[in-house]
């Protein structure tokens, strides 16, 4: 593939097709998505296709709608028309999970780490001791070093939210929901917690969705970044982050990463001042 | 950092309140014969709750609060759950909840006077009256104050509305059950202590507090007041301790 130059997805077109840049094969396809709020239209007829096992970032300005986006599409709240579907699927037919960003109070305190994994699978009808096999496998599987025997309350926030993800990742879901995953830990935990992400996505193949409001984090673990535009929602831009994986700590300083960053940020300002 | 000895902080207190009393009775601040020297009183306590009369009295109260709470719990845990439940539902009953949880109970002995009889069943349902609206209460409230993304979480993990309701929401409700537990038995106390006093009763604390005053029995009535504190204590202790290992992350 070739690195899209950047300052070209400025310039680009707004109205854009529903797909990124390059047209990779859908996964996820929204189509003619309605949704208002109190008479506040969020989305009007807005088109979108999510790439099969690519990472997507949701990235735009306040109040755009990123977060409802992912919830729309997820089920969390109910559109007023329009069609999602998973490869011509509907979500019902769909295994997805979902991590929220507040996981103080998205994980159940009354049961242990381990139990709250488990307790995906047993909802999903699996045995409890092969649910507990499964839960051991993919610990050992993404090499995590915590004692899940603890109860959530007693861990740091960081190995709450990776509690989270596993719950998420455990019934092997076809598409993993991110909600501003990072954004209630510390500086230090939201970077390590980046690379666990980044080695997870990478083990795992997962198709992925990720609202962000830090650019920087957006950009770095995604293979597109989708930008909103202000309400009502449409694709401002959706280009391609052509940086090889695993990415680390040069990455950041990377030509091609701030390049493509800061064209990024040119579009955000665009979008906001268009407010 | 705590020493250990702060530990013991607390007995200054009651070593305070017993010098206190002590002073009070060689100043003759009272009547000796209405305040009796604090040894008096422990004698009395002692002699009562070691196979004494103020024993067995202590033992009716325990029973009498004991089964008034279970009556309320009984009653009042699944009914608070389905309130809580049905918002409207609850919406539509909450005045006539909070209108006789704000009534004072020992403003309905008379009523259930006439309907039960002056025996047993009187108190126990009395005070089971009062903790009951107190738990429901409690209960309704924990239902509907539910975290939401919780619900969300097992939602899209495919939980039906019945696994909701039992794996999460009911569990969500407890440390406020808890509450409202602690609360009602506190409540229900109360109001067998009063109700052994005044209707037609021959045993139980307040019954011996009573007739000790009455006699002008005062080591026993101080005995009797003490005996009443320690259980009021002791419940709500073990109370905490329950909900502790119960409940334990209430809180976190």
């Amino acid at each position: 593939m070739t690195m899209t130059a950047p300052l070209d997805v400025v310039s680009a077109p707004v109205c854009l097709g529903p797909g990124p840049d390059g047209s990779p094969s859908a996964h996820i396809t929204v189509r003619g998505l309605h949704k208002q709020f109190n008479g506040t239209v969020i989305y009007e007829n807005f088109d979108l296709d999510i790439p099969r096992g690519k990472f997507v970032s949701v990235f735009g300005p306040n109040g755009c709608g990123k977060s409802t986006l992912i919830n729309l599409i997820s089920g969390l709240i109910p559109i007023d028309s329009g069609q999602v579907r998973f490869d011509g699927k509907t979500l019902a037919q769909t295994k997805i999970g979902y991590v929220f960003q507040n996981y103080r109070e998205a994980l159940f305190p009354w049961m242990t780490a381990f139990e709250n994994i488990v307790y995906a699978l047993l909802l999903r009808k699996v045995a409890r001791p092969e649910a507990e096999e499964r839960v051991h496998k993919l610990v050992t599987h993404l090499g995590v070093k915590i004692d899940l025997k603890l109860y959530p309350y007693m861990m740091s926030g960081g190995q709450q939210q990776l509690v989270s993800i596993m719950r998420a990742l455990i019934i092997e879901p076809e598409v993993l929901f991110l909600d501003e995953p990072f954004s209630a830990l510390d500086y230090e935990m939201t970077l390590f917690m980046r690379e666990q992400l980044q080695r997870i996505f990478e083990e795992t193949g997962t198709t992925m969705v990720l609202v962000s409001h830090d650019l920087e984090e957006a950009v770095y673990l995604a293979d597109y970044v989708l930008l909103l535009t202000r309400r009502p929602g449409r694709i401002a831009a959706y280009p391609l982050v052509d940086i090889p994986r695993p990415r680390n700590d040069a990455t950041l300083a990377d030509k091609d990463f701030v390049l493509l960053k800061a064209s990024c940020l040119e579009i955000f300002q665009r979008e906001v001042r268009r407010g | 950092m705590t020493k250990t000895s702060d530990r013991y902080l607390p007995l200054i207190g009651v070593a305070g309140l017993i010098l206190f009393w002590y002073v009070g009775y060689w100043v003759k601040i009272v009547d000796p014969v209405l305040l009796p020297p604090p040894h008096a009183a422990a004698m009395a306590l002692w002699k009562g709750m070691a196979g004494g009369n103020l024993y067995s009295d202590f033992l009716v109260t325990v029973y009498r609060t004991l089964a008034a709470i279970s009556i309320a719990a009984v009653i009042a845990i699944p009914l608070g759950i389905l309130l809580g439940a049905n918002e409207r539902l609850y919406r539509s009953v909450e005045f006539v909840i909070d209108f006789f949880r704000s009534t004072p109970a020992s403003a309905m002995f008379p009523l259930f006077l006439v309907i039960f009889g002056v025996g047993d069943r009187t108190k126990i349902f009395v005070a089971a009256f009062g903790a009951m609206l107190v738990i429901l209460f409690n209960v309704a409230y924990g239902v509907m104050n539910a975290r939401k993304t919780r619900i969300l979480a097992a939602k899209i993990m495919g939980a039906s509305n019945w696994r909701i309701m039992k794996d999460v929401v009911l569990m969500e409700s407890l440390p406020q059950t808890f509450v409202g537990l602690r609360n009602g038995i506190s409540l229900a106390l109360v109001i067998v202590v009063v109700a052994e006093m005044f209707i037609g009763s021959v045993n139980g604390i307040g019954n011996r507090v009573f007739t000790a005053q009455q006699m002008f029995e005062m080591p026993d009535m101080y005995a009797a007041i003490f005996a009443a504190g320690a259980l009021g204590y002791g419940m709500n202790i073990v109370f905490l301790m329950i909900e502790k290992s119960y409940v334990h992350w209430s809180g976190k």
